[in-house]
């Protein structure tokens, strides 16, 4: 019995993955094939990109100005308080600014995502769409995917904006030092390859938020119940996906492009 | 009169049937979700100008049937053919093209919620581009047939369960489909909202004599629709005479998803399965 368990959990979960491959490399190809339903893409950039600015705008300032407080007090031992706005910028431009902005932006959209897509499914929506001849990956999911990537971008830039002034407002106002040094510190010793690297991530991450929420959505059984199992699935997996893909991506980009 | 108006159109269908073959048929189709099967060797056929009245009670597998024929669903084993062409194994890409010559009425009607009652209506004519002036032209048209002309700028949520299933209906005509296809339409509607929407379906059937297959488990909707016809100068539907049926309305009955009945409505009372004579008595 257990081991008959185990086997159909093994098989669902196998079944999930290819599922999602299929579904994802779908969704990616559609991005260079027409039709591309424009109108639909702008309505979901403007409820992604302008509907998070205020979470990322109030998440960088806080973790830019925990950094400066944080890294204040350590560094300062070491007669190095000078440096950190040199730490805060790149912390903030290389890591935490894109992994912070997919986690929040995942929490807010792929969960709306998945609840609105699976509501779909369970009212017939999805069927009725495609009895008129119309394919949801592209006119649903595809628009989604396509403004999560770009509106994602933007909003790093925003978080990382965020985090230096949040960092620098710590820094002057908390810290007592000197404003101008903090940004000097944080503009002089940014690199193309910090810049790069903290902007490659977020297009990752947004693929991975987006295809993850639509995906759970599209799958939604059971009902309204089924509704809330896909969209704690969609905040769980897509989180959990961002945080380890971030460490593969790291590997890979110091790499490429080692620090000095 | 009447009776000679309700025979005579099944007769030139019928001959039309023999020239054009079936609008779908089903070749031992069998179809399972992590079970046993919900449809097994089920076979039949739609013909041109032809309604068919899928019944059976609720769980043995009629919506499942409805969504093979326009390919939303896929079977395990068998073969469906719409419109001549073979849909089991087709691309999903291939097949939208095709779903666009049938309309669908869902069992709830599944509106998009998020759109008003002319962008529901007009769902399909948007997404060809069609001018904006004629789309309201042809959702009023539309819109008129079920008698809701009035409901062109409200949301769904306003509407009441009968009409969400006459903009339903509405939808699944506007384009003029060469198939419809009726998931209970009147499933959870109290009796006079039933009647509207077997009368809209009569007047379809008699006006338009668009192929059609209906599923229901309500058995007094298939009488309803075997014993009446559309009288155009009344506007309305009217009882034919009686003992006489609509020739053109054929049944077919489910039970454990197997196909045990298909044939006329005076088969249909003289059958001696026992399942069927349960649900007739």
């Amino acid at each position: 019995m257990a081991i008959q368990t185990i086997e159909k959990t093994a098989k669902n979960i196998v079944l999930t993955v290819q599922d999602y491959s299929l579904f994802a490399w779908r969704a990616f190809t559609n991005l260079y094939r027409p039709p591309i339903y424009w109108p639909e893409f702008l309505v979901q950039a403007d409820i992604i990109g302008f509907g998070s600015i205020s979470i990322v705008v109030l998440t960088g300032l806080s973790t830019g100005g925990v950094l400066a407080l944080q890294s204040a007090a350590t560094l300062s031992a070491f007669g190095a308080a000078a440096v950190t706005g040199r730490f805060v910028s790149l912390t903030m431009i290389r890591e935490l600014g894109p992994i912070l902005t997919g986690v929040m932006v995942s929490g807010r959209n792929a969960s709306s995502m998945a609840s609105e897509l699976g509501s779909m499914v369970v009212t017939e929506q999805i069927d009725a769409m495609r009895a008129l001849g119309v394919d949801p990956m592209r006119k649903l999911v595809t628009p989604r995917i396509a403004a999560t990537i770009c509106m994602l971008f933007f909003l790093t830039i925003v978080s990382d904006a965020c985090g230096i002034a949040g960092g620098g407002l710590v820094t002057v106002f908390m810290n007592h030092q000197d404003g101008t040094q903090y940004l000097d510190m944080a503009w002089q010793h940014l690199r193309y390859p910090d810049i790069i690297q903290g902007l490659v991530k977020p297009l990752f991450f947004g693929y991975i938020l987006s295809s993850i929420g639509c995906f759970s959505g599209m799958r939604t059984t059971g009902g309204t119940q089924g509704v809330g199992r896909s969209t704690i699935q969609a905040v769980v997996w897509a989180s959990v996906l961002i945080i380890f893909v971030d460490f593969l991506l790291t590997q890979v980009l110091l790499t490429l492009m080692p620090p000095l | 009169m009447n009776e000679t108006g309700a025979t005579s159109q099944p007769d030139q269908d019928q001959a039309t049937v023999t020239d054009a073959g079936p609008v779908v048929v089903f070749r031992n189709v069998t179809i399972a979700f992590d079970g046993p099967p919900v449809l097994e060797d089920v076979s039949f056929s739609i013909a041109p100008g032809e309604t068919r009245v899928l019944l059976g009670p609720a769980g043995v597998g009629k919506s499942v049937l409805l969504k093979l024929v326009n390919g939303l669903l896929r079977p395990d084993q068998g073969s469906i053919l719409l419109f001549g062409k073979e849909i089991s194994h087709m691309p999903e890409q291939q097949l939208f093209p095709l779903r666009t010559r049938t309309g669908m009425v869902f069992q709830e009607g599944a509106l998009f919620d998020s759109l008003s009652v002319r962008d529901n209506v007009a769902y399909q004519l948007i997404q060809e581009q069609v001018p904006d002036e004629e789309i309201d032209r042809r959702v009023r048209d539309a819109l008129r047939f079920v008698e809701l002309e009035e409901t062109f700028d409200l949301f769904p949520a306003s509407l009441s369960g009968g009409m969400r299933r006459r903009v339903a209906i509405a939808r699944a005509l506007i384009r003029t489909p060469e198939l419809l296809l009726y998931d209970s339409p009147t499933g959870g509607l109290d009796p006079i909202t039933s009647t509207t929407i077997i009368e809209l379906i009569v007047k379809e059937r008699d006006v338009s004599h668009t192929p059609s297959l209906l599923v229901t488990h309500r058995l007094q909707d298939a009488l309803l629709l075997c014993n009446h016809r559309f009288d155009p100068e009344q506007g309305r539907m009217v009882p034919l005479p009686k003992g006489v049926t609509d020739p053109g309305t054929t049944f077919l009955m489910l039970e454990n998803g197997r196909l045990i009945f298909d044939g006329s409505l005076h088969e249909l009372v003289k059958s001696k399965n026992p399942f069927v004579r349960e649900f007739l008595e």
